[in-house]
Parts: C-alpha cells; sequence; structure tokens
C-alpha cells in the first residue's frame, strides 16, 4: 500500500461561510415542535466550521421524517430510498473521495429496513457521517412500532403492546466497527453542536445517534432523561479524559464492580475521584465503549458525547490506494494490450 | 497428409465436427474443453462451445447430478451454434456416459475411460450392467481405453500419489483428442508451463499425460482414420477466442476509455455474471474501482451514487439479483441519471437453476419496478456481441441520460467464439459534458432533442441542488405533487426513452424483405435460428430471419418487418415474452416456439418447427 492519502474535502484551504449559505429555499415541512427542527438548525450552524465550500458536501437521506432534511440545506442533496442511503454514499465516496459526504436516517431507515447497509457502511470505514434521528417510532407511516421502540410500548400497529426487544443502536455501531461513535439530543442544542462537529471532522464512518422527539406520534420518548430539571442527575456527558462524573453536585460516578458498572458518590464509602472510570474515546479495546453503548436510563444515566473515537484508513482511501498501487506495479492500463490478451491469431 | 509415426492410418476431412467432453465436475472436463477451443480456435476454425455444468461445486462423485460437460463445435465454414449432436463423446465414467449418450448422433464414437467402468460407479450412474460390454452401446463406435492405468504408468516414477496422477487424466484424453484431430499440442503446452510454471512436478505430470494420450493415439491400433478440419474463412483481422463474460467486462472497459470516464462496478457475487466482477478486478491500473456490495441493492446503490458523482455507475448481477434491484431502478429513472445493470440471465423462477439458460427476464427488465418506469433494454446475440453492447448501453445511458438494462444468459456468459479484435479508433466516441455552466441551470431542463437532463456533478460550484425519489416539478426539479406537473413528467419520460429509437439502427433482415416466414429472435437464440434460416432458404424457402438487439425502444422499421410476412415465429428459452410484446404492440399474429429447458435450442428443433408452420396453411398473419 502506497501511504499517500487520498485528499478530502477538510485538506483544502478553509474558506468562510456563514449558516445563512447553508439553507436552501424550500419551505420546512415538519410537524410543529418536531425535534428534527433542532436538527437542522445545529446541522446548519456547524456547517461553516468545516471551512468545506458547499459544492463539495452532499447530504444523502432514506425515507422518514428525517429523510427530508437535505432538501433544506443549500449543497448537493441526494433523498433516496428507504434504508439504502449508506450504499448511494458509499458509491459517491468510491467515485468522489474528496467530497464531505453526510447520511441522514431514522431509526427505523438505519435499523430495520437498511440494517444491512449500516452494518457494512461501518464495518468498511467509508468516510461518512452517519446522523440517525432516533424518535423510537415509525413517524411519517403515522405511529408504528419501530426496532427502537419499547417492549410492550402501544402503537397503531402494536395495539396489545410490542414484542419485540428494542435494538441499542450504538451497540450495533460498534459491533459495525464504526471508527466514532456518538450520542446527542435533539434540544441539547449546543452540546449537539459539538458532537456534529466532530463528528464532521473525523475520518471514516462516523455514527451519531441523535434522540429526537416526535410529538405527535411518540411525545416525551426521551423525556425521562432530557428534560432540564433532571438532565445532570440522569445524563452521563462524556469527555475524553476526564472521570465519569454527573448529576447535580457532580459527585456521581461510574466505576466497575468486576466486570459490571455500577454508580458510587464520591465521598462516601471511602471511595475518592480516583475510583472512577476515567473516558477514553481513543480505546482500541471497545470493552468500555460497549457498556457505555449500553447502559440506560432508569437503570443507569444515558451516557452523551463522543463514546469511541479511533482513527483507521477509511474505505475510500484504501480503495483509491489500491488503483494507485496497481498503476505504479503495471503501468498506466493499455486497453489494446488487454483486448488482445490471451492466444491470438490473424487471418490474412 | 503423413504420419510419421506409428502405424499408417487414413485421413479423412470433415466440414465440421463436433465434440463433448463429459466427466465427473471434478474430472476437469471444462479446462480440457478449453484447451480444445483455443487450439482449434488458432488454428483458424470457426468455433463455438457450450459449457454444461452443476451448480454444485463437487455433487458426489460419480454421480449423475456431478456431470460436466463441454461442447465444442469446430469448422472449416462459418457456424453460428455450438452443434445440435455431438459426433464424439468423450465420457470419463459411466454417469457421464448415461448422462449425455442420449445426445450423440447415430453412429457417432464415444471415447471412455474404461478404468472408471466399476461395479460401484455403474451402480452410481444406475446402469445395471456394464454397458461397454451388454452391447447397448452398438449403435455407436466404442473406443474403451483404460484412461486411469494407461495415464499411471505415463506419470511413473513422479513424486505424486495415484489419487494426484489421476487428476490429469483429462489431459491423456485430451492429448488422445489433439492426435485424432491432428491439432498442435503448443497451446496447451504453453498454458501448462504458464498455469503450472512454479510447481515443476505438477507441470512435469500435465506435460506427460498430455503427450502420453497423444503417443497412444499414434501407437494404438483401435483408431482406423484420423480427421482433419481445415481453417475458415473468416474475415481479415486479429483473432482470439472469447466468452461473453468475458466480452461484457471487455466491452465495459472500453465503454470507459471512449467515454473518457471512471468505471465503478458494484456487484454482489451471483452465478453466472461473478466472473464479470473477477475480470473487471483485475484492471484496476485502468483506474477503474469495484466493490463487492453486501447485496444487490447495495451493489446498484452504490452504482448509482457512482453515477451520481459523475463516475460510470455499472452493476452486475442475474434473475434474483435482478428483482432485488428493482427498487432502485426506479429510483434512477426518477432522477434520470445514467447506469448501466447487467442481467446475466439464468433459469429461474427463484434460485431456479443457476448454471443453465433461460431468456426470461425481458419483462422483469421492461416492467419489473413499481409505477411507469421505462428503461431502455438491449441484448447481445453471441459471446462476442457481448462487447459491442456493452458499449451500445453505455452510449445510451450517457448520452439520454437514463439507466439502462443489458440482458445477457448463461448461455452467452460461458460460451464463447472467435472474437475479431476491434481497431480502437473504430469504435464511438462515448464522451458527454459535465454541466458546469450555472446560469440558466434548473436540474430537469430538457436538452431539445434527447430529453435529457443535465448531468451536474457534486463539487460544481453553484449547481447544488436536491433530487430524490420524489416527483419532481418540470423544469425545476423541486419537489411536485401537482396532478397535471406529474402527468407531464411521466409523459416526459415515457417519451424521452420512445425518442432513443430515433437513435438506433434498424432492425436488419436475413433474406427476402417479405415472404412467407419471418422467424424473429433476441438474444442467444441467434446461432440456431440463423443456421435453421440458413437451410431453409436453400431450400427455396421465402424465410427470413430478424434479430432484436434493442428491445426497448424497438428499431422504428419492427412494425413493417413484422407485418411483411404471412406468419412470424418467435422462438424463445422463456414461456412467451417477446411474443407477448410483438402482439400487443403490433398486432400481428405472431407464434412462439417455447422451450425452457436451461440449454439453447438445436438448429434441427428450429427447423422442424419452422417446416411445421410453413406446412399449415391455416393462419396467415396478414
Amino acid at each position: 500500500m502506497t501511504d499517500q492519502r487520498t485528499p478530502s474535502a477538510l485538506d483544502a484551504a478553509p474558506i468562510k461561510l456563514s449558516r445563512k449559505d447553508f439553507a436552501s429555499d424550500q419551505e420546512v415541512r415538519w410537524c410543529p415542535g418536531c425535534g428534527d427542527y433542532s436538527i437542522l438548525a445545529q446541522t446548519q450552524k456547524v456547517m461553516p466550521d468545516f471551512g468545506v465550500p458547499k459544492e463539495n458536501i452532499v447530504f444523502i437521506s432514506g425515507i422518514g421524517c428525517s429523510g427530508r432534511l437535505p432538501y433544506y440545506m443549500n449543497t448537493y442533496g441526494f433523498h433516496s430510498i428507504h434504508g439504502r442511503a449508506p450504499t448511494i454514499a458509499t458509491g459517491l465516496k468510491e467515485a468522489r473521495p474528496e467530497l464531505m459526504v453526510w447520511v441522514v436516517t431514522g431509526d427505523g431507515d438505519a435499523l430495520s429496513i437498511g440494517g444491512n447497509h449500516i452494518l457494512h457502511s461501518m464495518r468498511r470505514n467509508v468516510d461518512i457521517r452517519v446522523v440517525m434521528f432516533n424518535n423510537r417510532i415509525y413517524g411519517l407511516t403515522k405511529g408504528q412500532a419501530s426496532p427502537t421502540s419499547e417492549f410492550g410500548q402501544k402503537t397503531k400497529s402494536t395495539p396489545s403492546g410490542s414484542a419485540d426487544y428494542p435494538i441499542h443502536p450504538l451497540v450495533v455501531a460498534l459491533a459495525a466497527e464504526a471508527s466514532f461513535v456518538a450520542r446527542a439530543v435533539d434540544t441539547q442544542t449546543e452540546h449537539l453542536q459539538g458532537v456534529l462537529e466532530r463528528a464532521g471532522f473525523h475520518r471514516g464512518s462516523a455514527f451519531v445517534e441523535v434522540l429526537q422527539n416526535c410529538n405527535i406520534f411518540n411525545d416525551g420518548a426521551h423525556r425521562a432523561f432530557t428534560e432540564r430539571d433532571v438532565r445532570e442527575d440522569r445524563q452521563l456527558v462524556l469527555e475524553h479524559g476526564k472521570p465519569m462524573l454527573f448529576g447535580k453536585n457532580h459527585d456521581l460516578g461510574l466505576r466497575l464492580n468486576g466486570v459490571r458498572p455500577e454508580i458510587v458518590r464520591v465521598g462516601e464509602d471511602g471511595i475518592t475521584e480516583a475510583d472512577i472510570l476515567v473516558h477514553d474515546e481513543t480505546s482500541e479495546d471497545p470493552t468500555i465503549h460497549n457498556m457505555l453503548a449500553r447502559i440506560y436510563w432508569p437503570e443507569f444515566p444515558v451516557p452523551i458525547g463522543v463514546i469511541r473515537n479511533v482513527p483507521r484508513p477509511t474505505h475510500d482511501e484504501l480503495v483509491d490506494a489500491q488503483v494507485r498501487d496497481a498503476i505504479a506495479r503495471q503501468g498506466p492500463g493499455d486497453l489494446a494490450k488487454v483486448l488482445r490478451s490471451g492466444e491470438t491469431w490473424t487471418v490474412q | 497428409m503423413t504420419i510419421t509415426k506409428g502405424h499408417e492410418v487414413p485421413v479423412q476431412e470433415l466440414d465440421r465436427v463436433t465434440i463433448r467432453f463429459a466427466g465427473d465436475s471434478g474430472d476437469g472436463m471444462q479446462l480440457t474443453g478449453t484447451q480444445f477451443s483455443r487450439t482449434a480456435a488458432v488454428f483458424g476454425n470457426d468455433i463455438s462451445t457450450l459449457p454444461d455444468y452443476p451448480a454444485e461445486i463437487r455433487a458426489p462423485a460419480g454421480s449423475i447430478p456431478g456431470v460436466s460437460g463441454f461442447q465444442i463445435s469446430f469448422s472449416s465454414s462459418e457456424i453460428h451454434t455450438p452443434g445440435d449432436a455431438p459426433d464424439v463423446l468423450v465420457a470419463m465414467n459411466p454417469a457421464a456416459l448415461r448422462a449425455n449418450v442420449r445426445d450423440l448422433a447415430p453412429g457417432g464414437a464415444i471415447i471412455v475411460n474404461s478404468d472408471a467402468f466399476t461395479p460401484p460407479n455403474l451402480a452410481k450412474a444406475g446402469y445395471a450392467m456394464n454397458p461397454l460390454t451388454d452391447d447397448s452401446l452398438r449403435s455407436y463406435t466404442v473406443f474403451d481405453i483404460p484412461v486411469s492405468t494407461l495415464n499411471a504408468r505415463a506419470l511413473d516414477g513422479l513424486d505424486m500419489t495415484s489419487k494426484q496422477m489421476d487428476l490429469t487424466k483429462n489431459f491423456f484424453a485430451l492429448g488422445i483428442m489433439f492426435w485424432l484431430y491432428g491439432r498442435s499440442m503448443e497451446t496447451t503446452q504453453a498454458w501448462i508451463e504458464e498455469k503450472f510454471g512454479g510447481r515443476p512436478i505438477v507441470a512435469e505430470a500435465n506435460r506427460r499425460a498430455l503427450n502420453a494420450g497423444y503417443a497412444f493415439g499414434e501407437t494404438t491400433e483401435i483408431f482406423h482414420t484420423t480427421y482433419r478440419v481445415a481453417p475458415a474463412h473468416l474475415a481479415p483481422g486479429t483473432y482470439r477466442n472469447i466468452t461473453g463474460n468475458e466480452a461484457t467486462a471487455l466491452g465495459q472497459l472500453t465503454a470507459s476509455k471512449l467515454a473518457d470516464r471512471q468505471l465503478v462496478y458494484a456487484s454482489y457475487p451471483i452465478t453466472p455474471a461473478s466472473e464479470i466482477l473477477h475480470q473487471l478486478s483485475g484492471w484496476k491500473n485502468f483506474g477503474l474501482k469495484t466493490f463487492q456490495a453486501e447485496d444487490e441493492i447495495a451493489a446498484i446503490g452504490a452504482a448509482l451514487g457512482a453515477s451520481y458523482g459523475g463516475a460510470m455507475g455499472l452493476t452486475g448481477t442475474s434473475g434474483p439479483g435482478m428483482a432485488l434491484k428493482a427498487e432502485m431502478l426506479g429510483l434512477a429513472v426518477m432522477v434520470e441519471l445514467p447506469l448501466v445493470v447487467i442481467d446475466v440471465q439464468r433459469a429461474g423462477p427463484s434460485t431456479g437453476m443457476p448454471t443453465k439458460t433461460e431468456q426470461s427476464d425481458l419483462l422483469q427488465a421492461l416492467f419489473g419496478r413499481n409505477g411507469d418506469s421505462p428503461i431502455p433494454v438491449v441484448a447481445p446475440a453471441t459471446p462476442a456481441e457481448c462487447f459491442d453492447y456493452a458499449i451500445e448501453a453505455w452510449r445510451i445511458a450517457l448520452r439520454h441520460m437514463t439507466p439502462v438494462v443489458y440482458l445477457s444468459d448463461a448461455f452467452l456468459a460461458t460460451g464463447s467464439e472467435p472474437w475479431r479484435i476491434p481497431e480502437l479508433d473504430s469504435l464511438p466516441d462515448l464522451r458527454v459534458p459535465n454541466r458546469t455552466d450555472r446560469a440558466g441551470f434548473y436540474p430537469y431542463e430538457r436538452d431539445p432533442e434527447t430529453l435529457a437532463r443535465p448531468w451536474a456533478v457534486p463539487g460544481t460550484p453553484g449547481l447544488e441542488h436536491r433530487i430524490g425519489g420524489l416527483e419532481k416539478l418540470d423544469v425545476l426539479g423541486t419537489i411536485s405533487y401537482d396532478p397535471d406537473n406529474h402527468h407531464r413528467m411521466q409523459q416526459l419520460r415515457a417519451e424521452k426513452i420512445a425518442r432513443i429509437a430515433r437513435d438506433i439502427p434498424p432492425l436488419d433482415v436475413f433474406g427476402p424483405p417479405e415472404g412467407e416466414l419471418l422467424i424473429l429472435g433476441w438474444g442467444s437464440t441467434y446461432g440456431a435460428i440463423r443456421s435453421a434460416v440458413e437451410r431453409l432458404q436453400d431450400t427455396g424457402r421465402k424465410v427470413a430471419h430478424a434479430h432484436l438487439r434493442h428491445l426497448n425502444p424497438f428499431p422504428t422499421n419492427t412494425a413493417d418487418v413484422v407485418r411483411a410476412y404471412d406468419r412470424v415465429l418467435i422462438p424463445e428459452i422463456n414461456m412467451g415474452q417477446l411474443r407477448m410484446l410483438i402482439r400487443s404492440m403490433f398486432l400481428v399474429d405472431a407464434e412462439g416456439f417455447n422451450l425452457v429447458r436451461g440449454k439453447p435450442f438445436t438448429i434441427s428443433e428450429i427447423l422442424a418447427k419452422a417446416e411445421q408452420v410453413l406446412g399449415d396453411p391455416a393462419r396467415p398473419t396478414r
């Protein structure tokens, strides 16, 4: 393999743009009060931070309420079919590795109909940023159970309660070897901006779960730990290199008891900050990352922020390098020669 | 012709010979057949081949399902098919004999490896008695040769197990055939050197097996005649032997060169299309990229994504994969991006018979999507034509901004024939520009002639726009639910594809421009139809052959052609798909000839059917 890197949109000299440059002329048509408005706003806000000309940015979506987002971004955009956005993104990056590509998806789009493509785009480390809006319901089809709906949840399609166990999106992302895994909340706008910005600067497969409220069909799905007055006690805000502390007084912490996480209070029973797990998002070993992806309210605080962030050569770079290597090794292809390969004979 | 060594045997000149090599799927029959084909092709014969192998990689040894065959016809004149009935059957075991003997021409020759006719092998093949001794093969000339024993003797002293030695017995049989038809062993010797150069013992074993077979032919007295088939008078040029899949891959590579765009081939492994992925993966130094996707949908999705980025997005599959790609093909219709989908058809429905040929995806290609979603369809007629139609598929896709389906089939894909290598400067220029001018840019503004929309690829400043599967407002390309707009867009999409008819050659007729009978075909039935029509014309019948390569839209003269004959016969390896189209579009009472057995028509089957139609005055079409 040659070590020459494939140029990325992030390598070019940054240019100055504003949030306004990224808003298209299309009227935004989500339900009033939908969490998608905030995700769109934060996305538009962070775009100028990358310094990438908007013609080099592409938003690709599937089907669902999230699928509409590309229409509102004044970049290149492709509203594709249900679950398949990662496949189009993968092909686009094969052809045009230098573009900055975002995939916008939902819990049904990414984890149900498109589950296979999420797995494989992540394991290949395709250089795409997947933002998955998780409202734990099918909204656009008016309220059926999604793969993240709660067990026993009553929806239009599950009047007796869902008999399906929900999937943990970030556990799936980690199992698929995503090189960047994070979680954010639609209403916590500054934090969301920070996570989107970090995802944008990441090279390789970034998977961001945004807990998003569908106020029509699944209102309050995340309320128990996202309401302003309970957030601090019920969320664990992850920061690289910092102990996993939370709570209004910043005195609750996570430590390992054997192989199990437990919540302890610093200052009680002789526990000090030194006993608390320190977050290392760059750890190659995913054990703690898996634990963070899995723990959830009400047993544990809900971790938000960047869980995993490891460098790995991207699929686009590797594929590009194979082409460069083939040219270096065999010389540029000679079509006339290939057409004449094998035994030939001449008829006069 | 003089025989320099061994016994003197008379030499008989023949115009055409058809040989079938058959054995267990582990016996190397495909390789044996391929080596004989290459040798015949390099010698200058016209050739046509038909491999026939089971889907199982190794079915139980010695069983009938495990039989693998390879038929080659070689001739001193132009031929179009791999031959109806073999003149010679080489059978490496009882199962191979039993599975193939009924296809042999009466009086044909059978060469068997008598060592394989053991009681267990006879039982596995379902023989109660040994057919070599019970006189059941009396209508054939049987040469029973203890191939395994003779071959082991020739390899004596090599550091190999007897099992390893026996793996080379196919080359002993090949050596006999080379002697019998007066062929040079050079091509195969060179192949052994190239293939096994790094493994001297294996190379030596194969060389010895080949030479021993040849020498056996020279010295044994069981053969009373040898045969010669003179070179054919092919058009001047440089030739190579080529299979349909090889020609498809080369055509794709060439199209990318002619269009001066990167080719991105995304595919999921499927019989019988996988060789195309293997071939293209080896040509990365041309700058092309290949991608083995996680499934058929991802493959076409990636191809469409590549086309969105300005590359030539290509995917390839067979029928079952085609079914999975349907929704993405519909998206390609809606977003109006160039894309080529190769469907190497095989016997269906469902998994069907994966290694066997069929023409049953025509209606799927045309209509297998939700909504009215017209897509151009092209279909090569011979293995060599696969090259031309790969280029033609791209010419249409790029010029008209549309997905195109290219229908090959298992017979074309694995069959081979001599191919006259084209000069690059004789091929069409496929270059089309990207849209770069931002003044007056609208994503769905159309070229007044072709109705193609502009190709505005990401990275182009000022042309940022959104596309997708939702209905588009005419010209502006924004989302629209307006009823009249939807109707207009449906008409535009249909008209765009219909206009391609202006851009393709007329349907060529072989034979009288009007008359008693037109035999109309498409795809791999070409050879059998053409040969049958030649024979009918020789008897003075007013019979013509027309072969469609463009199945959507049809050439503009198609209506005139099908209405110019008393009768229209459409042979297809399906239940009558083209016939349904011709009848419904042109109100012609076309008759079908439909044999769906996973194998090509023979010439005599077409001939017999045509004679039956000609002899039946009851149903004139006009």
